[in-house]
């Protein structure tokens, strides 16, 4: 019954989160929505028993990618007001289009059932089980080659995104270690041969 | 007890709000990401209640990658919206025409 009542209140509160990200006027307003949202949508995954994933996203994606949001956010200067144009005469299309795919959503979960009965309650998890434990079993053992692609795939992001930011100012000091290597004594020190000379 | 019917219709209407929000701010791409985010976050939704109602972890690694891939995803968005920024001191989605036919 309270994981009824808990579930029915953050719902509600992240589809208000969810509706403050698509309407906010600041994009900074937006991304906070969206951490808003994140943290909402990690209390439902904890009551859908998914502990390992909620806390994944709190630390991974409200840590580190929402906070990567808010700094690109910040440091492009915007012009809000020439982006907001047509934001009236877009929203009844919007709202319109919102309205179908939730009829159609909400037709599909309704009427054909899905097979499962409403009431089925899943088998209580066994005392000391973990969700941790148990998803790193599988991950390790049968996927383990999506785990590596997933590792791969990160990778090329982080290659990716540097190369693509990464730009050569002029008038900047750099180091060439190339030139630095191949650098001979000669090219730096002149010996000269000269007979000693008398105090004066 | 929650139903899954409401797990999947909450996951719904989270997906038809972001598809609302890319219609109605259609010409900025920093929203248009935030609200591809979103959809991706309804999605993960379905494959979590998925896996808790049929008792199958598989639900639950997907939701894993898409994470990942999600992270991968705007890293390199968002690296490219710089870069754009950098070059046309823009991201209203009209300005950017320099590939129309």
């Amino acid at each position: 019954m309270i994981v009824n009542i808990l579930f029915y209140v953050f719902a509600a509160v992240l589809v208000i989160a969810a509706l403050g990200v698509i309407t906010a006027r600041n994009p900074v307003h937006c991304a906070l929505f969206l951490v808003f949202a994140f943290f909402n949508s990690a209390v439902i995954w904890l009551l859908l028993e998914a502990e390992f994933l909620a806390i994944t996203l709190l630390v991974v994606y409200v840590g580190a990618v929402m906070v990567l949001w808010l700094f690109v956010v910040m440091m492009l200067d915007v012009d809000v007001t020439a982006l907001r144009e047509g934001f009236t005469r877009y929203a009844p299309l919007g709202a319109l289009v919102a309205l179908i795919v939730i009829a159609q959503i909400g037709l599909v979960v309704y009427v054909r059932g899905l097979g499962l009965s409403a009431d089925t309650v899943p088998v209580p998890k066994p005392d000391g089980y973990s969700n941790t434990a148990a998803l790193g079993e599988l991950l390790y053992t049968k996927y383990l080659y999506p785990f590596e692609v997933a590792a791969v795939i990160l990778l090329v992001a982080i290659v990716a995104a540097i190369t693509l930011t990464m730009r050569r100012r002029t008038g900047q000091k750099l180091q060439d270690i190339a030139r630095q290597v191949s650098v001979r004594a000669s090219d730096r020190v002149r010996i000269v041969k000269m007979d000693a000379e008398r105090r004066p | 007890m929650i139903p899954l019917s409401h797990v999947l219709l909450l996951s719904g209407v989270l997906f038809s709000l972001s598809v609302a929000g890319i219609f109605i701010n259609r010409k900025n791409v920093l929203l248009l990401l935030m609200c591809i985010e979103l959809m991706l976050l309804a999605v993960n939704f379905n494959f979590i209640a998925f896996a808790y109602y049929l008792d199958d972890l598989a639900g639950q690694v997907f939701v894993f990658f898409i994470l990942t891939v999600a992270a991968a995803e705007s890293a390199i968005g968002l690296a490219i919206l710089v870069v754009l920024f950098r070059e046309r001191r823009t991201i209203n989605v009209e300005d950017l025409d320099l590939m129309r036919g």
